[in-house]
């Protein structure tokens, strides 16, 4: 069983929803990544989204673009990033760590070279927002080499689509919540509530929610219905205002600290 | 076994290894309805016969083939000739393919048009069409491109259109694709997206390269007429590819006619300041197909250079770099100067203004025609004309205009 899947498996025996903060790596400082990955964890994180800058983040919102766009320009590359991953899981052997970017840094590198070295720094998972499953054998060596594929799923997938993603997906399913590019504004909890009990027929795999959640309590709404939370722009944008390693620690426990608790809030108030 | 170029791509979008369909998850049910829609319409007889009909009456086709002779006996070698795609409406190739696409939004019920420009001419050519339509058309430009290309912009607004600058990356045509995407993914109901080239996931290369394929349908029944044979030559500029390809698919067949293209060597490729994605670039994926881009070794796209706004595009259609990898067509390099020479050349020895992409095509039809007996004949694809470029020419030249 992969740490990923152990840890939904922990996280449903203990009736605790998933929390999972997305940051682009090496931003804002490129020295500050592992500590703030360590941070989140220590505020609440159960599984670890790090953002693989790319200069064409076709899919991403403004937020996330010029995060991508700081972190290139400080020269991050994979390289660096599998280092990151490395030193983290010198400390922490439990929390999982999905990789999230696009195919061509992936590719330049070489997809079976690139599996071969993810494994080996404690990469879990990797999502490829530009890998629809149609395209799945340009991802083989990933799962060949033991990494989980993570599959998003969104409001515009069609039913025989839906049997495909779900069929193919590893570890859990990345839902996204609306039409758009991360970080917008326009999110219905209502209608994802019906996709997302809707889509639990389907998958295999537990269930996670992003795009679009801001705050504490559109998470707490979300974590009604879904296995797990994903929070990528907001605290992207958190961090962007940090002026060295230790203020983007503290930003990073700050923010996402509240949105733990209104989570635990939901768990106690089952309990009781 | 000879192969069938007629045939590409496969049913997932392929051509050989490249092309296919990569792109976030809420594309893909916008990109195959529009499959669904125009794998019926390109076989439907009313479809085809009201673009047909658009293009003799609205855009002036066919466009000639004219015999470049003062040029040609300047030169000393074989016979110039020039496919006048100058000479259509909007004055370039580039309104083939938004005459098709905005039919098949219109037959797909869109009330939304979105595209996104480099040099400007698709933005120009995409409002042209919605103008005529009556439909909202929204054009994405790179800031760096709305600056410097500021007669176009004024053109698509003139036509109606709303430019958005894009602001993101290096601020041009790469950014403005992101952009346009990003558009679609949050409008995906109501809005279709006019791709301006051969580029992008499954359909567009196919269906850009299909709207554009008249132009060597002519070219070849033109040929045939004028000439009673085949050019031994064929040379088009590729910044994405949609006039070379467009020129080149009805003479992929033809195993004796050699086919070139000719790509945006800026500086020189040895300068890393170029956008010859074929002739210096790698395989990788970008804006939604498997192709040939110039990135680091990190896989981050690299910005290109090239004078001719219109080749600055660090990807390529699928299908040239299937065609380079078979051989079956060869792609070279042209330098800025190289292609401001034949530019000048071609205007003082025949009276055309070509545009700077074209005078790519100019310059490398001037370099092979020079090596090869004076009976033999090589064809041109003149893909627009250059009254767009007159100030960047007189910039680059030292000269004010106002």
């Amino acid at each position: 069983m992969s740490r990923i899947s152990e840890r939904f498996a922990e996280l449903q025996a203990l009736h605790r929803p998933g929390l999972i903060p997305f940051i682009t790596a090496g931003d804002p400082l490129p020295e500050a990544t592992v500590a703030i990955m360590h941070a989140l964890v220590e505020a609440g994180a159960d599984l670890i989204e790090l953002g693989v800058p790319f200069s064409d983040p076709m899919a991403d919102g403004p937020v996330i673009q010029h995060a991508n766009e700081r972190a290139l320009a400080k020269g991050v590359g994979l390289g660096q990033i599998l280092d990151w991953v490395r030193e983290f899981r010198r400390c922490d052997t439990q929390t999982p760590v999905v990789l999230m970017g696009y195919l061509n840094p992936v590719e330049i590198r070489g997809v079976e070279r690139f599996a071969a070295e993810a494994v080996e720094a404690g990469v879990d998972g990797v999502l490829l927002v530009d890998c629809p499953v149609e395209e799945i054998a340009t991802a083989q060596p990933l799962r060949a080499a033991g990494l989980d594929q993570i599959f998003l799923a969104a409001p515009t997938t069609d039913e025989m689509r839906l049997q495909q993603v779900c069929a193919a997906a590893q570890g859990f399913l990345y839902y996204v919540s609306f039409a758009g590019i991360t970080g917008a504004a326009h999110l219905s909890t209502d209608a994802v509530r019906e996709r997302v009990t809707a889509l639990r027929q389907r998958a295999r795999t537990p269930l996670a929610v992003g795009f679009g959640v801001k705050d504490a309590a559109t998470a707490a709404t979300i974590a009604e219905f879904a296995d797990a939370v994903v929070i990528g722009s907001a605290l992207v944008d958190t961090l962007a205002g940090g002026v060295d390693a230790a203020d983007a620690v503290q930003r990073a426990k700050a923010f996402l600290a509240p949105i733990r608790a209104a989570l635990d809030a939901l768990t106690a108030g089952h309990a009781a | 076994m000879t192969t069938d170029f007629h045939n590409l791509p496969d049913a997932q979008g392929r051509f050989g290894a490249y092309g296919g369909v990569y792109v976030a998850e809420t594309l893909m049910a916008p990109l195959a309805e529009l499959t669904a829609a125009y794998e019926r319409l390109r076989v439907d007889p009313s479809f085809i016969a009201e673009f047909d009909y658009d293009l003799k009456y609205y855009v002036g086709r066919p466009s000639p083939i004219y015999h470049a002779e003062r040029l040609s006996r300047r030169v000393g070698g074989a016979q110039i000739l020039l496919k006048r795609e100058d000479l259509n409406h909007t004055g370039a190739h580039k309104i083939n393919n938004t005459i098709g696409q905005a039919l098949v939004a219109k037959h797909m019920g869109k009330r939304r048009i979105i595209a996104e420009t480099g040099a400007g001419q698709h933005g120009v050519a995409s409002a042209t069409v919605c103008a005529r339509l009556g439909i909202p058309c929204v054009v994405y430009m790179g800031a760096v491109d709305v600056e410097r290309q500021a007669i176009n912009v004024y053109r698509m607004k003139l036509l109606g259109a709303e430019v958005r600058p894009v602001q993101s990356g290096s601020k041009t045509l790469k950014d403005a694709l992101n952009e346009a995407l990003r558009d679609w993914v949050t409008n995906v109901d109501d809005t279709f997206y006019m791709i301006g080239t051969v580029a992008g996931p499954h359909p567009y290369p196919q269906m850009v390269r299909d709207f554009n394929a008249v132009v060597g349908r002519e070219a070849r029944a033109q040929m045939l007429e004028q000439y009673g044979r085949l050019p031994h030559a064929l040379v088009a500029c590729v910044g994405g590819g949609s006039n070379a390809i467009g020129l080149f698919h009805a003479f992929l067949n033809d195993a004796e006619v050699r086919i070139y293209g000719a790509e945006a060597a800026g500086d020189g490729i040895e300068t890393g300041r170029h956008a010859a994605s074929l002739a210096a670039g790698r395989p990788g994926v970008l804006h939604g197909n498997r192709t040939y881009v110039i990135c680091d070794d990190n896989g981050q796209i690299i910005e290109t250079h090239s004078v001719s706004a219109g080749l600055d595009y660090p990807g390529v259609g699928p299908e040239h770099a299937y065609l380079k990898d078979s051989g079956r067509a060869h792609y070279l390099g042209i330098t800025d100067d190289e292609a401001l020479a034949a530019f000048h050349e071609l205007a003082r020895s025949e009276g055309i203004l070509a545009a700077l992409e074209s005078s790519h095509a100019v310059a490398q039809g001037i370099k092979l025609a020079r090596d090869l007996p004076k009976d033999q004949l090589v064809l041109v694809n003149l893909s627009g004309r250059g009254d767009k470029d007159v100030h960047t020419i007189a910039r680059r030249e030292g000269l004010s205009l106002v």
